[in-house]
């Protein structure tokens, strides 16, 4: 299993976004570096759900929000890693909607299990694959960093 | 005009995360994007030519789907464009 390198505090910043928009789904973008052996995660951003209608089960990050965070990483001359989002009361396991609708190959999507309001489970799945048409999810272990 | 490359795309430009071309317009630009790294095509487009759907192309701070001429629209050296693939997901199936 390959690891996902990410410090404490911002670990600890994603899942309470997830207790805070909770019975809603929280998302966001992570920022960090890549090394020979995986992201290192050292910042996240926060991001709207611009999926108002079903935000109990549905997430979306409007692009324009996306174009200010990669400027915002590339000033702080970081990389988009990868993206978080939580699952009010479900598993943090990928879905096939998250399936379907992930396209950053490379990059990891972090999902939080909220349940009853509080962060559970959180686990971490590296979009596999050199193209759309072979793309797979592999859970990663997360290593947390002081 | 400067293109941003996102992260998974970069492998296929030669790691850049940003590249520089000459262009008149976003059609231009995004031919000789790749024609210098062929790679990237099959990334953007599909078999037909036609942008993939989930590939958002942000003129400026505009969506270039939303701009009266597209991708004909005409461009400056100190414009930007970003490719930005969408990001959404959820616990509902659809």
């Amino acid at each position: 299993m390959s690891a996902f390198r990410i410090k404490r505090n911002v670990y600890d910043s994603i899942r309470a976004h997830g207790e805070e928009t909770y019975p809603h789904e929280c998302c966001g973008a992570l920022l960090g570096e890549s090394t020979p052996n995986g992201w290192r995660v050292t910042e996240a951003m926060r991001a709207g759900n611009t999926r108002t209608d079903s935000a109990h089960n549905r997430y979306s990050i409007a692009p324009l929000e996306l174009v200010r965070i990669e400027r915002e990483a590339r000033r702080q001359g970081l990389e988009i890693a990868g993206f978080y989002h939580s699952h009010p009361d479900h598993p943090a396991q990928w879905s096939a909607t998250d399936f379907a609708e992930a396209h950053w190959l490379g990059c990891s999507y972090v999902i939080t299990e909220v349940a009853q309001g509080k962060a559970v489970v959180t686990n971490s799945f590296l979009l596999t694959g050199s193209t759309e048409e072979e793309k797979q999810f592999v859970q990663e272990s997360i290593q947390l960093e002081e | 005009m400067n293109i941003f490359i996102p992260t998974p795309l970069r492998p296929y430009a030669e790691g850049k995360d940003a590249v520089e071309v000459n262009a008149a317009t976003i059609a231009e630009a995004l031919d000789g994007l790749t024609k210098t790294y062929p790679g990237l095509r099959k990334h953007l487009f599909t078999e037909e030519g036609k942008l993939r759907a989930f590939v958002n192309l942000y003129f400026n701070d505009e969506d270039v789907r939303y701009l009266a001429d597209k991708e004909q629209t005409a461009v400056s050296a100190s414009d930007t464009l970003s490719i930005i693939p969408s990001i959404a997901g959820g616990v509902a199936v659809e």
